[in-house]
């Protein structure tokens, strides 16, 4: 019984024999496998460069799907499973790609208790953004976050995982947004 | 490496008096001070390295001797001694030679606790030599630092620091003349609370999924990549130079007598003058949060104190006068654990609070062991129909015999964290959940505190 299969897509796992169309195959750039090949030898074991490797394919294909992690598996020479594992595992990960600009506001309960979850929701009406998801426009995804370590300046902002905003309130909210969109902040994996 | 970060930081860190015999500054040098994280002004300001080239003329269980004598214990959360702790590491034997690793645990994401990022962004070379000077007792080959992902900007700071030390012949091939090697290397997580465990952050810095390991064998048999590790918090290894060069009976001489020295507590939540201050342990919770942090910011009363992170069970204004270190804070019921205050007023709803703590406990359940992933999230469904007027009658018994059945049943703390904040909001506030479940609304009028639109 030779039943066709399904093409895959990048937010389902592969199922035993299935196979990536060949025009659907993403590779990473000969630069940053050899930035993984290096990781590799930086760590006592080739397998701790796992996360480094899977940061490194995710800024590259804008996200850790099927293609980045199959490739790290490749170039790492590690199991895929492995690498399956450990990018669902971590928040950090994306599996589906995110907006341009991605914004995380922490709701715990150190921001909560000074705004934070009233500031997701404002945000989520602005950019007309379901929570987790992303705006029609491609340009942004809006998540709550748990804890981003800044709990005596929250409620905190973090933008693509990297420029931080404390002591944040509607103004600074709209300077944020506003930043972002003036190109003053740097879009996702660049 | 990227750009280290250039935006003035609006925190609080001083407050009158701090900095004197009474107050001693160890941790928070230099704070506010954007370059201050160079090694010139280290060395130049703040004695930098001395301790390093002190220790280095010492043998090496003398120096774990001195860290003993100090009475420092674990600023991580747990209080457990560190001289201690540093003497399960095996030492070399004619038949076999180990590679010992240190870790540091830079972690940091118990809600509420935040203070080892002022150490990473200020003084990242008074880590650097408590590592090298860990390093040296234990006679380690190499030392992590485990930061979590989210600081990305500190990594890149690190990596700075790190390299200017390596520059300067602090790591690297025969540091100062001793024969010894050491390095350092940083790595960086990717959003998972669990890693702060340290079996967990283990296994992360083997590139697996962090999920914590069965116990035995301990780190010090069996850690990073198999060999004999030693994983201590930030705040812990940044404490050792300071014992260094002052001493490890001076250290001791402050604090109270099994609680010794100082440790950075970190004031969140309702209070004016939020931050991180440096107090010597012992010292008494309503001190920091009305003396230091101005009271209330809302200028209503204060309810509900978590005053150790908030894995640690609430306090009531009856307990607000407890002294803050480990033993006082076990005889009150609560826990010292990493010294994160979270102050809420008379607002708050307790209900809709502790709903929100689970939600996180049951976001990050790493789920390896059952109860806790599947206990944590019937806690959280719990508490949710109780918050939002759909409560049973029974639901308080149903917690109370939930809880129980998590606690002390998991492989790590976690699923014992989550339980902390309810069994203490149910025992202390009470009331409020049965007039939740009674009227079907809240006994407070205070702002939400759960976004109505999650995803969670």
């Amino acid at each position: 019984m030779n039943h066709p299969l399904p093409p895959e897509t990048s937010d389902r796992p592969l199922a035993p024999g299935q196979r990536l169309s060949r025009s659907a195959r993403k590779s990473l750039s000969p630069e940053t496998e050899g930035e993984i090949l290096a990781l590799a030898a930086k760590y006592p074991d080739k397998l701790a460069a796992t996360l480094p490797a899977l940061y490194l394919a995710q800024a590259e294909l804008g996200f850790a799907g099927l293609e980045a992690m199959k490739e790290v598996a490749r170039i790492l020479a590690i199991p895929e499973g492995h690498v399956f594992g450990v990018a669902t595992f971590y928040t950090m990960f994306h599996q589906k790609p995110v907006g341009k600009f991605h914004l995380q506001v922490c709701t715990n309960l150190c921001c909560a208790l000074r705004g934070g979850a009233q500031l997701f929701e404002q945000l989520c009406t602005r950019l007309a953004v379901q929570p987790g998801g992303v705006s029609l426009d491609g340009l942004w995804s809006v998540e709550e976050a748990e804890c981003l370590g800044s709990c005596g300046t929250g409620p905190c902002l973090q933008v693509n995982h990297e420029v931080y905003e404390e002591f944040l309130d509607e103004t600074r909210l709209d300077a944020v947004i506003e930043a972002c969109m003036r190109g003053a902040v740097p879009e996702w994996g660049k | 490496m990227g750009a280290i970060r250039t935006k003035a930081d609006s925190q609080s860190y001083t407050f009158e008096g701090f900095g004197s015999d009474k107050f001693p500054n160890f941790m928070l040098r230099g704070t506010g001070d954007l370059d201050n994280w160079r090694l010139k002004t280290y060395e130049q300001r703040h004695e930098g390295y001395e301790a390093l080239r002190k220790a280095l003329k010492m043998d090496p269980a003398s120096v774990t001797g001195e860290v003993k004598a100090s009475g420092l214990r674990g600023r991580g959360g747990a209080g457990f001694p560190t001289g201690l702790k540093w003497t399960f590491m095996p030492k070399d034997t004619e038949e076999r030679a180990f590679t010992r690793y240190v870790v540091c645990n830079a972690d940091e994401g118990e809600p509420g606790t935040f203070k080892d990022r002022a150490i990473m962004e200020y003084n990242p070379h008074q880590l650097i030599e408590g590592m090298l000077i860990a390093g040296w007792a234990m006679q380690c080959k190499l030392g992590f630092i485990y930061v979590r992902g989210e600081f990305k900007w500190l990594i890149d700071k690190l990596d700075a620091a790190i390299q200017e030390a390596r520059d300067a012949g602090y790591l690297g091939k025969n540091i100062l003349g001793s024969g010894w090697d050491f390095d350092l290397l940083t790595y960086r997580g990717a959003g998972a609370y669990i890693c702060g465990e340290e079996t967990a952050l283990l296994n992360s810095l083997e590139g697996r999924r962090g999920e914590p390991r069965v116990k035995p064998p301990f780190p010090a048999t069996k850690g990073a990549y198999g060999q004999p590790t030693t994983v201590n918090n930030v705040e812990t290894l940044a404490s050792v130079p300071v014992i260094l060069r002052i001493g490890g009976a001076a250290y001791a001489a402050i604090g109270t007598p099994n609680n010794t020295g100082t440790r950075i507590f970190g004031v969140s939540g309702q209070v004016k003058r939020p931050g991180l201050y440096e107090l010597p342990l012992g010292t008494p919770l309503d001190f920091l949060v009305n003396d230091l942090a101005g009271g209330c910011s809302t200028g209503k009363k204060i309810k509900a104190i978590i005053p150790g992170g908030c894995s640690a069970p609430m306090l009531d204004a009856k307990d607000f006068d407890c002294p803050m270190d480990f033993d006082a804070m076990k005889a009150r019921g609560t826990m010292a654990g990493s010294g994160g205050v979270i102050v809420m007023d008379e607002n708050v709803c307790i209900v809709e609070a502790v709903l929100r703590l689970t939600r996180f406990y049951a976001h990050e359940s790493c789920g390896q062991c059952t109860p806790c992933r599947e206990g944590c999230n019937w806690l959280e469904m719990v508490l949710h129909r109780i918050e939002h007027g759909e409560g049973r009658p029974g639901d308080l018994d149903l917690i109370a015999s939930l809880t129980p059945r998590i606690n002390l049943r998991t492989l790590c703390p976690l699923g014992d964290a989550a339980c902390g904040p309810i069994d203490s909001a149910l025992q202390k506030f009470r009331h409020e959940f049965e007039h939740h479940i009674e009227h079907k609304t809240c006994f407070v009028k205070g702002p939400k505190l759960t976004a109505g639109i999650s995803v969670h």
